[in-house]
């Protein structure tokens, strides 16, 4: 594997392989007192980040770092981003300076495509952290993680997504990746948060949680964005969460078994209620822990991998 | 760069040898005389210069109703020199330039002077378009009176790239134009429901996570346009129709007596939003690429006279903004060279056009539309002698660097595409010779 750009496309073999080396690399760390591997010494990555995030960036930081890799982080505001620079030769300049991967969040869907394709003779490594409406991929892994690890596995299993599909990358990669290892996946939305064309997705949509919440093995909550609120997609906040939130009433509608996901940041109250959220149901501090062995897993995939084969 | 006769070397008289005139019969000669049809026939003419034809196909020479020349302010992506040769390689004797310029053709002054750089250019007669309001802001009444009447003659008025979305401006703008007996040609796009649109808004759109660009919001400003002129009894001009439902509103429409009249890109009739998965910017224009149902569409409503005419949308980019992100791209594609062997391809292989009918989307019906009365002409003794001729068995590959725009952005990079344009005659005069292969 040289990129990660999308989980549209990625077979459920690598995918697998890189889910147990997550499992893998969690375990190694497990009550370790330096939680430190050699594995990617005297690697570089390069966290290139258009818009602002933490636990992301943060996360793959942590990840390059218990790799043994040295990680530099480049955000739109502190580089030469801000004078004006394009895309292509801020990719350039970075790769030129010895960047074996780069780790790029771009609000223009397809941005780690068009990164990948001028760095192809640089044959430095691009990872997706997120462009635009289009994909999270590594979001979808560690989502596909904690599943696996609260579960015991995708395969059969009928995870329902609530919230903003239209505008969200995360419900993209995860509807890509849950469906190439056999999960059901179920769409909650209010029909102006659904994009034209989702009956060609391999889902099933429906406007009403409350009926689809008792057949779920898992939920997966959307942060709804405040532009959106004020971009009359719904009445009204208020009626938004009557609707869709998730609150203790809808959490007991669900299995005992069935646990709740939410990629952060969170909006209590809104989409979600503090109880639940902070309930043991929820899974939303694993996905973080989730995240950091993932992401280790895929800079391992990306940087590593390929050695120890050959 | 082709071989380009100027003036001093075209002769007062040309023959044109071995020509089929639309296709049709055996070959005949034609005798050019001060750029006038002087015989059409079995011709003896001693000493005088030939072009050999080789049983290729004489077309009136071709009209395009909308190019962006980008002079003057953006003479870094193209110039009324550049594009007239494009033009003219491309099979043009008369092409439109949009009034989106900087500054923009809203005035006497910035038409006469793009009128006056064709004329100087000589190599296609370069008509500039007149915004329909002040700045292409929708608000306030270009003076289309003055620029009418000015030399440069301004016929066609638009304000592309923007639409004149406020009804009752565009109600003014139709009503307007009938005592200056010139077109007001809309870039159908109600702006609310295309706020950050990227591309059509469908399938692609939902899986490459790119706003979406409805065909609603084109075809709701056409209807609403149709129902306008209509009203005022004006004449309109639709502008890259690329919907289905914008060719059955204009079916609708002219079948209840509304003078309205279309265009089709060549990109519309021959790509599809499948190409956008590459995230290359070289295939973002706007109205966007749409679905392959649509382009069959178009193509039957070109082929049945519902969309009257091809036009090319024209619109040359600097690298840099097309080399980027696609939401960061401009909207646009070179179209002058490649428009004949795309209507070809789209067109006539398919069967859907013969020549006759090639001859009328790309020179007859715009010449009409436009009012212009020495193009789009028959080819008859006495005529003018705006002709091309065009090999329609031989096929090149497109290559942007080797075209003679300035900006090299044309997304049939690498096709290989069937006709060649292999002679253009403006007035008699000759103004491109064979496209590179």
């Amino acid at each position: 594997m040289r990129h990660l750009l999308s989980t549209e496309g990625l077979d459920r073999a690598t995918a697998t392989s890189i889910l147990d080396t997550a499992d893998n690399l969690k375990r190694a760390l497990l009550g370790r007192e330096v939680r430190k591997l050699p594995t990617l010494r005297g690697r570089t990555v390069i966290t290139l980040f258009y818009e602002n995030s933490t636990r992301t960036r943060v996360s793959f930081e942590i990840a390059g770092k218990w790799m043994s890799a040295d990680v530099v982080n480049v955000s739109a505001g502190g580089s030469s981003v801000s004078k004006g620079e394009s895309l292509r030769d801020t990719a350039l300049t970075l790769a030129a300076a010895g960047a074996d991967c780069v780790v790029v969040r771009h609000p223009a869907s397809g941005a780690a495509h068009r990164l990948a394709g001028w760095l192809a003779e640089a044959g430095t490594s691009v990872v997706n952290a997120g462009d635009g409406m289009h994909e999270h991929p590594t979001q979808a892994l560690l989502d596909a993680a904690t599943l696996r690890e609260r579960l015991g596995s995708v395969e059969g299993r009928r995870i329902g997504i609530v919230g903003d599909v239209l505008h969200s990358r995360v419900v993209r990669s995860n509807v890509h990746l849950l469906a190439t290892l056999g999960a059901d996946v179920v769409l909650v939305a209010p029909p102006t948060l659904l994009p034209v064309g989702v009956q060609n997705w391999p889902v099933t949509v429906s406007h009403e949680l409350d009926a689809e919440l008792p057949s779920l093995d898992a939920v997966m909550l959307l942060r709804v964005q405040a532009e959106r609120m004020h971009g009359g997609f719904f009445p009204s906040a208020r009626e938004y969460s009557i609707a869709y939130g998730l609150n203790e009433n809808r959490l007991g509608l669900m299995p005992e078994h069935a646990v709740v996901l939410h990629p952060g940041p969170m909006l209590r109250g809104m989409e979600i209620a503090s109880a639940v959220a902070d309930s043991p149901r929820a899974a939303i501090t694993d996905q973080v822990r989730n995240g950091v062995h993932l992401r280790m897993a895929v800079l391992y995939h990306l940087l590593a991998h390929e050695e120890e084969a050959s | 760069m082709s071989a380009l006769a100027s003036e001093p070397r075209t002769p007062d008289t040309l023959l044109l040898r071995n020509v089929r005139p639309y296709g049709e019969g055996d070959p005949v000669d034609v005798l050019v005389r001060h750029g006038v049809i002087a015989e059409i026939g079995a011709v003896t003419a001693d000493g005088v210069e030939t072009v050999e034809g080789n049983g290729a196909v004489l077309l009136p020479g071709f009209v395009d109703l909308h190019t962006h020349l980008r002079e003057p302010g953006r003479e870094d992506t193209e110039t009324v020199e550049t594009g007239s040769r494009a033009a003219a390689l491309g099979g043009y004797t008369a092409v439109f330039a949009m009034a989106n310029t900087d500054p923009v053709a809203d005035n006497a002054v910035v038409v006469e002077h793009v009128w006056r750089r064709g004329r100087e250019v000589g190599l296609v007669d370069v008509h500039p378009v007149g915004a329909v309001t002040v700045g292409l802001k929708g608000e306030k009444l270009a003076e289309l009176g003055t620029m009418a009447k000015s030399a440069a003659n301004v016929r066609v008025f638009s304000d592309d790239g923007h639409c004149v979305h406020d009804p009752l401006v565009m109600r003014r703008a139709l009503e307007y134009s009938k005592a200056l007996d010139v077109v007001v040609a809309q870039h159908a796009e109600e702006p609310r429901l295309t706020v950050g649109a990227q591309a059509h808004e469908g399938e692609q759109a939902a899986r490459l996570g790119l706003q979406g660009w409805p065909a609603a919001a084109e075809e709701s400003i056409v209807a609403r346009d149709c129902l306008l002129a209509l009203h005022a009894e004006a004449r309109l001009h639709v502008c890259h129709v690329s919907t289905t439902g914008t060719a059955d509103v204009l079916k609708w429409a002219k079948a209840r007596g509304t003078k309205v009249s279309a265009e089709v890109t060549p990109h519309h009739l021959l790509l599809t939003d499948d190409r956008l998965s590459t995230y290359d910017p070289v295939n973002k224009v706007n109205p966007p690429l749409r679905t392959n149902a649509d382009v069959e569409a178009l193509r039957r409503a070109l082929a049945e006279g519902v969309i009257d005419c091809v036009a090319t949308d024209h619109a040359p980019h600097a690298v840099q903004d097309k080399d980027c992100e696609w939401s960061a791209a401009r909207p646009g594609m070179l179209g002058l060279q490649t428009a004949l062997s795309v209507v070809v391809e789209a067109m006539v292989r398919t069967g859907l056009l013969d020549w006759r009918g090639v001859a009328r989307v790309m020179s007859e019906r715009p010449a009409e539309i436009a009012g212009l009365p020495d193009h789009g002409r028959p080819i008859e003794v006495g005529e003018p002698a705006n002709l091309v001729l065009v090999d329609p068995d031989a096929t090149w590959t497109v290559r942007g660097a080797e075209l003679a725009s300035v900006a090299g952005n044309t997304p049939f990079e690498g096709m290989e595409l069937p006709g060649v344009v292999t002679t253009t005659l403006l007035r008699g005069r000759v103004t491109a010779g064979r496209i590179p292969a």
